[in-house]
């Protein structure tokens, strides 16, 4: 198990590297410099401001300086915002998407995990039809759209929820329930062809027959079994919801990383982009290892073939 | 009964010729080819068969604006913004009347539109006809799925045939690779993808092809380990055909229902990408529209015109469901085991 873990880690330090040794010179192909007025600077200044931010050495020095400094935590000044560090501008603005992101992920699969078994349970009558219905709906519908139906309906008609804020809990409701509606759809899909393989099986027969009642049969062991493959999703999952947060941050108008990468990106701010995309590569990264690490605890044969089921 | 005696008469009975055919092996029902077999499956559903209809009615309609736009989708007219829809003399939300402040008015007379013309989806902030740009934007956003799509397979498919059919330590390499690609969040891939070359039809195509590929190259891989044992090839390459044609002839029409079923998910995941990249504004650039960009105009006024926004909104929506739909129903169609 050891090994496998220590396999497993250095495969994501080395992924990790590659995709920063990508963006670093994708960035250093890119037209354009990063001052918004050139022309009207001198050249003095603009040795300067090179100097600043570090571009008037040779690339392969501003590449070794680049992983250098990721090492330690220092991501750059971003060109943006006052010559204020990448580090600082993600470490004031990862609480909102983390907070919005970690509750979709409960709400989602705690959710899509009891409609899939409900819709098991209740194979092929019209409970489960609608359990379906709405999977296919919340996979279909992307979260933008739904955010902004939920924007509209909930807090401008019915005034409900705040429309684009963020102070306290309640703000967080709506953004909350856009992000969670594929993570909800998917669990539910997964959850129900689980479920039902698993009702099928000959332990739940056993189960039956030793006189179990259908909520301890479901309960105890249908349940249980069935949650085992879930917990693949959650590297899908994750993926997802830093794409969703990008949109829904952007339309409640939330001060997260994802609202953050889109400005950033429309701005051209080089050191944040890169900045973000390290630190989003970096979650999923650490996402991916736990769930093969704890598929690997729980089903000892993934470990041994050495395949992986990671997205 | 043995005492009885067995009254059977004569003519009940036919002499059968020596050396004559009987036909109780024969099967009645016409043998079906598995593609035959998995339509049949697929009518049965009805979902699928619906959505399907649904889908070829848009890409008629899509593809036929080209020809048959109600209006040209780009061309601008100041005075006649923001008009909400209207069909003939007007009825039911189709009325051509704006709520402006609390009061009800006919926005067609204000704007002094002559009797008779009417706008079935209201115009834009521009005066851009909604269904026309509507129609175009259906067409540019199939037409990056199609694209991206189709890279999808070309890519994935040899890659995944490649390093299945090869094994070994090939496999192993061209594996870990596949490995480090995924654990790349995609959505960063095609961003990165889309600074580095300006946005526009074929490069967005071209970003979410590169990090779509990667599922189709393992289930094709998979497949053709699994393949690549069985006697068909065996009897293929015992007479001596080429790698090159048991690829193409005898692996890729079995690994057909795998990449067929992939396509049908990749279709709307491109579809998704196009218009969230456009909805945050880094995709199609105009005057070319998508249903993403449609969606970000109408965003931006949508709590006065909702319109604006509803009607693309709800064509990419049904676009979506309608895809998954069919995507489904083609899963359960060409391999009925894993049907729920």
């Amino acid at each position: 198990m050891r090994k496998y873990i220590l396999k497993r880690v250095l495969y994501m330090i080395l992924t990790l590297f590659l995709i920063a040794t990508i963006t670093f010179f994708l960035m250093k192909l890119l037209p354009g410099t990063p001052y918004q007025n050139q022309d009207k600077m001198s050249a003095s200044q603009i040795h300067m401001m090179n100097e600043q931010y570090g571009l008037n050495k040779p690339v392969w020095q501003q590449y070794l300086i680049y992983i250098f400094g990721m090492v330690h935590g220092d991501l750059g000044i971003s060109f943006q915002f006052s010559s204020q560090p990448v580090s600082y501008l993600i470490a004031t603005r990862i609480g909102p998407s983390l907070q919005l992101g970690i509750q979709a992920m409960i709400v989602g699969s705690v959710l899509g995990i009891l409609l899939g078994a409900f819709a098991a349970i209740r194979k092929n009558t019209w409970a489960d039809t609608l359990a379906t219905l709405l999977a296919i709906l919340g996979m279909s519908i992307p979260n933008f759209v739904f955010a902004v139906l939920l924007q509209y309906i909930l807090g401008f008609k019915l005034k409900l929820f705040p429309i684009a804020l963020w102070d306290n809990f309640s703000s967080s409701i709506l953004p909350t329930i856009a992000l969670a509606m594929m993570p909800l759809a998917e669990t539910a899909r997964f959850m129900r062809t689980e479920m039902i393989d698993v009702l099928s099986s000959d332990y739940i027969m056993l189960a039956r027959a030793k006189g179990l009642t259908q909520a301890g049969v479901v309960w105890h062991h249908a349940l249980r079994n069935s949650l085992i493959p879930v917990i693949t999703l959650a590297g899908p999952l994750a993926v997802n919801l830093m794409t969703g947060s990008m949109v829904v941050e952007n339309i409640f108008s939330i001060p997260g990383i994802g609202e953050q990468f889109v400005k950033s990106i429309t701005t051209n701010d080089y050191p944040t982009i890169m900045g973000v995309t390290m630190v989003y590569s970096f979650m999923l990264v650490i996402v991916i290892l736990v769930v093969d690490i704890l598929y690997g605890i729980i089903d000892p044969r993934i470990r041994l073939s050495g395949s992986e089921v990671s997205a | 009964m043995a005492d009885e005696k067995m009254n059977l008469p004569k003519d009940a009975f036919e002499p059968l010729k020596a050396g004559e055919q009987l036909n109780n092996e024969r099967i009645a029902a016409p043998s079906l080819t598995f593609l035959q077999d998995a339509w049949r499956r697929l009518k049965k559903n009805k979902a699928a068969v619906i959505s399907l209809w649904v889908l070829i009615v848009i890409i008629v309609l899509a593809v036929g604006s080209i020809w048959f736009s109600p209006r040209n989708p780009n061309a601008q007219n100041a005075t006649y913004a923001n008009l909400p829809p209207k069909i003939g003399h007007g009825f039911w939300g189709f009325s051509g009347k704006a709520n402006v402040a609390g009061a009800v008015v006919d926005a067609y007379k204000q704007a002094g539109v002559p009797k008779g013309t009417y706008y079935i989806l209201g115009t834009d902030y521009l005066g851009r006809d909604l269904l026309s740009r509507i129609l175009f934007g259906t067409r540019i956003s199939l037409l990056v799925a199609f694209v991206a799509t189709f890279f999808d397979l070309v890519i994935g498919v040899a890659y995944g045939m490649f390093s299945g059919w090869y094994g070994g330590r090939v496999d192993n390499i061209m594996q870990r690779i596949l490995e480090v690609i995924s654990s790349v969040p995609n959505l960063v891939v095609v961003i990165l993808m889309i600074v580095v070359f300006k946005p526009g039809i074929f490069s967005i195509s071209m970003a979410i092809a590169i990090t779509g590929w990667i599922t189709m190259a393992r289930l094709v891989r998979a497949q053709t380990l699994k393949m690549k044992d069985q006697e068909f090839i065996l009897a293929a390459r015992t007479l001596g055909e080429s790698t090159r044609k048991i690829a193409l002839k005898h692996l890729l029409p079995n690994l057909s229902s795998t990449i067929i079923i992939q396509l049908m998910f990749t279709i709307p995941t491109a579809i998704f990408f196009e218009a969230f990249l456009s909805f945050i504004g880094i995709g199609i650039s105009a005057p070319n529209a998508s249903l993403g960009t449609l969606l970000n105009d109408g965003y931006k006024t949508f709590r006065f015109l909702p319109y604006q926004m509803w009607y693309p909104a709800a064509v990419l929506s049904i676009i979506m469901i309608a895809f998954n739909l069919l995507a489904d129903g083609l899963r359960d169609a060409f391999d009925p085991r894993t049907r729920g």
